[in-house]
């Protein structure tokens, strides 16, 4: 099996912390929307966050036309960003959409196991193994 | 500027004008953000005597500079205005996530000026801001508005709204936020709703400007896993304030029967045990918060999902109308949530009615048939929704107890709680001198968050009335109020005792600025001066008398509790003001010094302020 991050949604309680430690650590800036995980609010009801994370299946590196989707030294799957044509066919066929994207950037990003967010998760919703 | 979004959007709803404006570096420098912000622009662009209702009183909403960083618990918003409950200063924060939001839009305050001659809703998304017509969302409850306009412009908005009570100008009327978080003190609702701004509804994308990222990026994580390596920690997460109940009552400091008593004969129906067991599904945090107080809840009962109830309203509706089942308390709750109403202020006009109704002030006729009780739950139901559309004995009720008791005289005042106006928050305070001093001396009224000293008491003796109870007041009144300033939460060094050490360094990778916390003390102590000078502005008249308490904490002992039989002196509380303004540097009559203004950086500002 190979490792990812996962999730206890159910401990969730929706702070948005690890998406902020996301990206100052991958990007250096302080920006909720340059995650690479996403939390999922399901409000008034059932009253639940969902949180979603890259399961590392590797569908992305599957549908990439030009194999900008490459493997790091932990096991993640990373987006190449020199070798990236913006096709968004990763984004289109991520099964758990969480390959993201966002306007200051030219290519989509997605999660390579860094560690950040869980540190400063408070209820200890995120690990990776 | 680092740490800011820059810019001040401000919005005309009698012109329909929309502007923005560089935020002023220097006014960054002395008031930090937040309520600090939300102060300046109040004193100094609001016109003396405006009627907090009319179209020259402003609302200003304001993040500070920790507000969606990674510092723990960034996710405070301060909403100031006049308030329409006392006529002076009004601040009420709110979590959840819209202070993060705003900033990430790129703005330290929205100023909303005028009123608008139709209802409409603000949109802002990044640059974007409009006002856009909310003629089909008037009338409509607070949760099912929130909802709505997610539907409409997506998940990621953060929406801010009044429900009917905000429409209604019930003077108490709260702005809600997050499915269940508040704005609640002071009447901000209603000065929303007076300027027919249903709903705020904010997305942004960018980033928050930051001095020192990898340096925020390891304080941040290191304060964040101080709050997890806090003894306080589990326990804190399991029950969040509802932890509180059994110890409030257990001490005599729950408020019982409109602060007759000090304790509830049975209240395990609700602790923070039952609460957890019978009713909580998730926990649910503000921004950035590692340790949520939120716990979000569904009743069976009757079939709502509510966030709470949190130890005010329990405390409150619960104790002060004798309400003791959990799930009775949660629908209050959501109605409360859904009028869009201070569960506060609420729970204390209840109780007041109860009482009145008790005593024969109030008749069954001017109730229109209903008998009001202790512990009836639909009492306090049927109410809630009167006072909401002031209905009947609703509209007389809507206008706070000091106003109902005025009308209603028969010595009424005696028993009527509240402090310039505001009704009391959730501790019972016969036998806790600076507890009692702390709601005496708040700035917006009598309210708990700005000190929270009853553990003081407890801890040195609370038959006390001495000069270091005072000096605790004064620290607890400049710290605590400085993260309202921040736009970050208080509860993780209240709750967590995480070192107030870690937050000066977390400031300055933001921010890039060296502050001590003396510094930022200072700066706090600024905010509280200028406040108190807005009130002296404001109030006719105003001085000692204002921060006098509650006939009944001194002329009526406690009646059940550990506490039974204690009240305090009359001259012990003219010692604890004279003490407490004398260390302030304010005169006998509770007036800051030309002096004090002068050493704060004030006197410009005061002097031009009109
Ligand atoms: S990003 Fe999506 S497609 Fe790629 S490995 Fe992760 S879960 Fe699979
Ligand atoms: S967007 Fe880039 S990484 Fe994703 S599939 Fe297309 S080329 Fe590959
Ligand atoms: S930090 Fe943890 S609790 Fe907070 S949103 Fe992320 S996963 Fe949920």
């Amino acid at each position: 099996m190979a490792v990812y991050l996962h999730a206890d949604s159910s401990k969730c309680s929706g702070c948005k912390a690890c998406l902020v430690a996301c990206s100052l650590a991958k990007f250096g800036v302080n920006n909720p929307k340059k995650a690479r995980l996403a939390i999922i609010p399901k409000f008034p009801a059932p009253g639940i966050f969902e949180v979603k994370t890259c399961t590392n299946c590797g569908t992305c590196a599957e549908v990439c036309p030009v194999d900008a989707v490459k493997i790091n030294e932990k096991g993640a799957y990373y987006i190449d960003p020199n070798e990236c044509i913006a096709c968004m066919a990763c984004v289109k066929e991520c099964p758990e959409q969480v390959i993201f994207t966002h306007p200051d950037y030219p290519v989509p990003f997605e999660c390579d196991l860094c560690g950040a967010c869980v540190e400063v998760c408070g209820p200890g919703v995120l690990w990776i193994e | 500027m680092n740490g800011y979004g820059g810019k001040i959007l401000r919005i005309n709803l009698t012109t329909g004008q929309i502007s923005k404006e560089p935020t002023p570096t220097h006014i960054a420098e002395k008031f930090l953000g937040g309520r600090g912000f939300g102060i300046y622009f109040l004193y100094t662009e609001v016109p003396r005597g405006a009627d907090p209702l009319g179209p020259e009183n402003k609302i200003i909403a304001s993040p500070g500079p920790l507000s969606g960083t990674l510092a723990p618990g960034a996710g405070k918003m301060d909403f100031t205005t006049k308030s329409p409950l006392t006529g002076g200063y009004a601040s009420a924060s709110v979590g959840g996530h819209l202070t993060a939001e705003l900033k990430y839009a790129g703005y330290d305050s929205i100023i909303i000026e005028g009123i608008s001659p139709k209802p409409v809703y603000l949109y802002i998304n990044d640059d974007e801001v409009e006002l856009r017509d909310a003629s089909d969302l008037w009338g409509k409850g607070s949760i099912t508005v929130e909802t709505e306009l997610k539907k409409r412009l997506g998940e990621e908005f953060q929406i801010a709204t009044i429900g009917p009570a905000g429409e209604n100008l019930v003077k108490y009327a709260c702005i809600t936020h997050d499915f269940g978080r508040q704005a609640g003190r002071g009447g901000v609702g209603a000065v929303m709703g007076a300027k027919k701004l249903k709903a705020i509804a904010v997305h942004g994308t960018r980033d928050i400007p930051v001095a020192d990222p990898q340096a925020l990026l390891r304080l941040g994580t290191e304060a964040i896993k101080a709050c997890k390596a806090s003894e306080a920690f589990e326990v804190w997460v399991r029950y969040g304030t509802s932890g509180v109940t059994v110890w409030s009552n257990e001490v005599g400091a729950f408020p019982v029967r409109n602060f007759q008593a000090g304790a509830l004969e049975d209240y395990s129906g609700l602790s923070g045990e039952t609460m957890r067991q019978r009713i909580v599904i998730t926990d649910k945090g503000c921004f950035g918060c590692p340790s949520p107080c939120g716990k979000y809840s569904y009743s069976k009962k009757y079939s709502i999902y509510v966030e709470g109830p949190e130890y005010e309203t329990t405390a409150l509706i619960g104790g002060d109308c004798v309400l003791t089942d959990i799930e009775d308390v949660a629908y209050a709750n959501w109605l409360c949530d859904e009028l869009g109403i201070d569960s506060i202020s609420v729970g204390n006009v209840i109780a007041f009615a109860i009482e009145c109704f008790e005593k024969g002030i109030l008749t069954k006729e001017e109730t229109e048939g209903l008998e009001l009780r202790w512990g009836d739950p639909q009492v306090v139901f049927t109410l809630l929704e009167k006072i909401a559309r002031r209905e009947g004995i609703g509209d007389l009720l809507a206008e706070g107890v000091k106003h109902a008791s005025q009308k209603l005289g028969e010595n009424s005042e005696e028993f009527a709680i509240h402090v310039k106006g505001m009704e009391m928050s959730g501790y019972e305070c016969h036998n806790a001198p600076a507890m009692l001093l702390s709601y005496m001396t708040c700035d917006v009224g009598a309210h708990h968050n700005r000190s929270w000293a009853i553990t003081y008491d407890l801890q040195v003796g609370r038959d006390l009335v001495t000069d270091d109870k005072v000096d605790r007041v004064i620290y607890l009144q400049h710290v605590r109020p400085l993260f309202d300033c921040l736009g970050a939460c208080r509860l993780q060094w209240v709750e967590l005792s995480i070192d107030l050490g870690l937050y000066p360094p977390i400031l300055k990778a933001i921010t890039g600025i060296d502050r001590s916390w003396e510094d930022l003390m200072k700066i706090s102590e600024r905010v509280w001066n200028l406040t108190r000078m807005y009130w002296v502005r404001e109030v006719e008249g105003f001085g000692r008398e204002w921060d006098y308490p509650p006939p009944r904490f001194y002329k009526e002992p406690v009646t059940y509790g550990p506490t039974k039989g204690k009240r305090m002196e009359w001259d012990d509380i003219q010692r604890l003001l004279d003490t407490y303004y004398q260390k302030r540097g304010w005169d006998k009559n509770g007036i800051p010094t030309p002096e004090k203004l002068a050493e704060l950086g004030l006197a410009e500002i005061v002097r031009i302020g009109v």
